[in-house]
């Protein structure tokens, strides 16, 4: 099986530790990974505000970039939900519909894919108050969202579970947006980072010294509203945790 | 300090609490600033804290309601199918609810815009010497902005709901669809009054204030020459209407006057009266988090020697069932618990829509009335899409924002300076070449600038929160060219950058 690895942009440009964990993590369990060098980004700042016609090229570069593989894999929810839900501005070829069937977050292609049982190699000893990025739990089903019925559940808990040392806290609004909302963030600005500074309070006040998540776009959001106020928490993705990150 | 001298810093507080946020209404042909309006609020830092407490409660009793019902997924469901049925077969059903109402000695009349509305009821009140009407909550009139005509023809419209009426005395639209003036604080509440019904402006306690209220509304319930009210439900095969409140003022309105009208939504209707047993134990579970309201009305016919009148409203309805991707949006029975989950509007507060309908269900129902108005709504919102799973109908809210915005750049109505941006955006993301020169240049920019040419007044991110630094050893891309290309020499990629 061979996986192409989606490094989204802003990983690419701001966070490359996160998509070096991502490769580490894929090649410690004998995963055939590749990096298409010519990939850049998936469509998603256009499309989010509505623009599909302006996202017609880009989205057309990352199907031609990932159709030989049989799997993509991208750290990142929002990127993964866009692919899979909304890469709809260019027509649906067997090649579009086979990179939009079979690309994966990393969360979801370690539980669900490979079912992975241990980290060996990981030692996290720190409380960790996880963040649900709200792409993926709602669109992308990893766990169960508090508003809905139903039995829990949560993909990322159960893989951060297996870190040793690690203590998870849980928050007084354990799903609420932190606020990021891609152009969101930018076109009503007073309003996302207020939700900003509120979710990192929620996770402060509950002894988490560490906001850990899926998604690199909220932590990008949520560590830059938590330095600007000088709150002291630090921010990893979860692939780094699970790659075996010790701070 | 002895107890009977004053404390002075109690005192200061008590002297100077907070004024109200009040943010300016767009000009007429202007769209809605929501963000502005939003920051406005944002800016009163004890109202803005109050209200997403307040409104946050009520999502997290609303939690606990849905929780104790077993089958609450699948009520809601039923209830989704049970709309879609209805609205798929309207024209049926509007004709058989038309045909019992009458058959029950009601006048029904046929209302095709806002407009037709206000004159229906003018006539029907100049006919009956109307001068003074009680009136019960209702959304459709403030679509049909029926008070503010009522206002011009000379007719005395009082407001029966006690927030309803709060926000009639300060001139001020609602601010929630359940509970009007969530957005104020007691200490607002309590200046009002003193202003306009000659209570004591140092006392803010909530009984106190519905007393108030309740002393100086009572007489002109009974003087009343006409009461209305809307309707939470239509039924088919009896021609009858269900209203839930929670104050009884609907009762009042409905009964004391000789004379109710009832202004109803044509998407309001359900077949049988038995579907009632699904939308009853949803309804006020989704809005308060309480199991039922404390009244759920049936109204069949008028009372005994009065006159009963339904106006049936289309005001954009059937435009709207017309629409593909948004025609579900009909579905909406008004329980408010889009809004109380919506982390946007809980920071923001209702009147930041500049809408009749505020929160996640205001930015699909809006831009039906007039897209470029509330071209900026559908934006504000994160797509975090908790609507879409509390609606006790299950309409796909966030999905139909996310609609919306593509609907609304297509026809134009987004801002230039997007636009063109984005169009940018799209022209660098499609050439690894571009891109790669984009990414250089805004890290070594945000490297190498001084704090001063970053955050500006430009720089929107940068307003609240601090830029990410660019990482000391260059991209993921940089990096894997240094550990994975030379290690084993070739690599299956293709073209080098």
């Amino acid at each position: 099986m061979r996986i192409g690895l989606f490094v989204p942009c802003f990983i690419d440009a701001f966070y490359p530790g996160v998509g070096v964990a991502t490769l580490e993590l894929l090649e410690r369990f004998d995963c055939d990974v590749d990096y298409p060098f010519d990939q850049t980004c998936c469509g998603q700042p256009m499309v989010n505000s509505g623009c599909h016609d302006e996202a017609r090229a880009t989205e057309a570069l990352f199907v031609k970039n990932f159709a030989q593989y049989d799997l993509i894999v991208a750290p990142s929810g929002s990127c993964v939900h866009q692919i899979r839900d909304n890469l709809t501005a260019i027509e649906q070829t067997p090649e579009v519909k086979h990179v939009r069937e079979n690309t994966l977050e990393l969360v979801e292609f370690l539980h669900d894919v490979l079912k992975v049982e241990a980290f060996p190699w990981a030692r996290f000893e720190h409380r960790v108050g996880y963040h649900d990025s709200c792409n993926t739990l709602r669109n992308l089903g990893h766990g169960k969202p508090s508003e809905l019925h139903g039995e829990y559940f949560s993909k990322p808990r159960a893989l951060l579970e297996k870190v040793a040392g690690i203590e998870l806290v849980s928050i007084d609004r354990p799903d609420e947006c932190c606020g990021f909302g891609g152009t969101f963030s930018v076109t009503e600005p007073e309003v996302s980072t207020r939700m900003g500074q509120d979710k990192i309070a929620d996770h402060g006040r509950n002894g988490a010294e560490y906001i850990v998540s899926a998604d690199s776009s909220c932590l990008m959001h949520q560590s830059g509203c938590a330095a600007r106020i000088g709150a002291p928490i630090r921010f990893k993705h979860i692939a780094e945790i699970l790659n075996g990150a010790s701070q | 300090m002895s107890g009977n001298e004053p404390n002075p810093a109690a005192t200061m507080a008590r002297a100077t609490p907070e004024p109200q946020p009040r943010p300016a209404k767009a000009a007429d042909g202007k769209r809605v600033d929501h963000a502005r309006s939003a920051k406005q609020f944002l800016n009163a830092p004890e109202h803005a804290k109050s209200h997403d407490t307040r409104v946050w409660a009520m999502r997290t009793k609303r939690d606990k309601q849905a929780h104790t019902i077993e089958e609450w997924e699948e009520l809601r469901q039923l209830a989704s199918d049970i709309k879609t049925h209805t609205l798929t077969h309207l024209d049926t059903y509007l004709e058989q609810f038309e045909a019992n109402a009458k058959a029950n000695g009601i006048h029904v009349h046929w209302a095709k815009d806002g407009a037709e509305h206000n004159r229906i009821i003018h006539e029907i009140f100049t006919d009956h010497g109307v001068k003074s009407v009680i009136k019960a909550k209702s959304m459709l009139m403030e679509e049909c902005g029926f008070r503010h005509y009522m206002d011009g023809v000379g007719i005395e419209i009082v407001e029966t709901d006690l927030g309803e009426r709060i926000q009639q005395l300060d001139g001020e639209d609602p601010s929630h669809i359940v509970v009007p003036p969530v957005h104020k604080m007691r200490s607002d509440v309590a200046r009002l009054f003193a202003d306009k019904l000659g209570s004591d402006p140092e006392n803010d306690d909530a009984h106190y204030l519905a007393g108030a209220q309740r002393d100086a509304t009572r007489p002109l319930i009974l003087d009343a020459d006409a009461g209305m009210t809307g309707a939470n439900f239509a039924v088919a095969e009896t021609g009858g209407f269900v209203v839930c409140t929670n104050e009884g003022n609907a009762d009042l309105s409905a009964n004391v006057p000789n004379l109710h009208v009832a202004s109803i939504g044509i998407e309001k209707l359900v077949p049988r009266v038995e579907d009632m047993g699904v939308f009853i134990r949803l309804l006020s579970r989704s809005a308060l988090g309480s199991p039922i309201t404390q009244y759920t009305s049936h109204f069949r016919g008028p009372k005994q020697g009065g006159e009963m009148h339904i106006v049936l409203v289309d005001n954009g309805r059937s435009k709207r069932l017309g629409m593909e991707k948004f025609w579900s949006s009909l579905k909406c029975i008004r329980c408010g618990a889009c809004m109380n989950t919506c982390p946007v509007y809980r920071r923001s507060g209702g009147l930041s829509y500049g809408a009749t309908y505020a929160g996640p269900l205001g930015l699909i129902l809006n831009p039906t009335f007039d897209a470029h108005r509330y071209s900026n709504l559908p934006f504000a919102s994160t797509l975090n899409g908790s609507c879409t799973n509390v609606c006790p109908v299950k309409i796909n809210i966030h999905e139909q924002i996310f609609g919306w915005r593509q609907v609304l750049a297509e026809n134009g109505h987004l801002p230039w300076t997007k636009k063109t941006g984005l169009a940018a955006a799209g022209k660098v993301l499609a050439s690894p070449k571009g891109y790669r020169a984009a990414i250089k240049t805004t890290n070594s920019a945000l490297k190498h600038l001084p704090r001063w040419a970053i955050y500006n007044r430009m720089n929107a991110w940068g307003e609240g929160r601090e830029m990410p630094s660019p990482p000391d050893n260059g991209t993921f891309h940089d990096w894997y060219k240094r550990h994975r290309l030379n290690r084993d020499g070739a690599s299956r990629n293709t073209s080098e950058n």
